[in-house]
């Protein structure tokens, strides 16, 4: 099997299955939890998006 | 005048090592989330083992590529570090002989650090494991 992912989905994916072990690792109750993971999610994407942004100023 | 360091000992619970404390991580690392599982937090150790589980099986497919212990290049040393934390993951793709694509295109490298990136995620898992275990963590 072969699976071709683009850049962005994968970042998305990266970020899904990473913030979901740090939210579960990095905070003792379940509210902490789903809010730290979902907060680690944010800034992963977060940081992809601001990161194409100043790649593509750059680049001009 | 008590001495200060004997207050702290006196203070601090003592860390027992029990069998849990070792099994767990142990489980923990060969089949990612089990050493959350058999603690009985069942909904913390499926979702580790979903997401450490996923991240390797999509690297795999994505024709990433495994490292061994060769010992060679110090970033191929430290991919191996990361790739055995996935355990029996990385064990059975060894064995298999499976991740040995060749980058054969740009996102093909994402792959290897999928693979990577998931042995060291079940690291986190098993740390967190060993602190339930001791009772540092609920």
């Amino acid at each position: 099997m072969n699976i071709v992912l683009n850049h962005f989905s994968a970042a998305f994916v990266f970020a899904l299955f990473a913030s979901i072990v740090f939210g579960i690792t990095h905070r003792e109750t379940t509210r902490d939890m789903v809010m730290y993971g979902l907060r680690c999610f944010a800034y992963f994407l977060g940081g992809v998006i601001l990161a194409g942004w100043a790649m593509w100023i750059l680049k001009r | 005048m008590a001495n200060s360091t004997t207050e702290k000992a006196k203070a601090a619970p003592p860390e027992t090592i029990s069998i849990m404390s070792v099994v767990a991580p142990a489980l923990g690392w060969l089949i990612p989330g089990a050493g959350h599982m058999i603690q009985k937090r069942w909904i913390r150790g499926l979702l580790l083992f979903i997401s450490v589980v996923a991240l390797f099986l999509l690297g795999l497919a994505m024709q990433g590529r495994i490292y061994k212990a060769n010992g060679g290049d110090i970033l191929d040393m430290l991919g191996f570090v990361g790739d055995v934390g996935a355990g029996a993951l990385y064990i059975i793709t060894l064995a298999m002989d499976w991740g040995q694509g060749a980058i054969a295109f740009a996102t093909a490298d994402y792959g290897t650090k999928f693979m990577i990136v998931a042995g060291l995620l079940n690291f986190i898992a098993v740390a967190d494991a060993y602190h339930i275990a001791i009772g540092k963590k609920q």
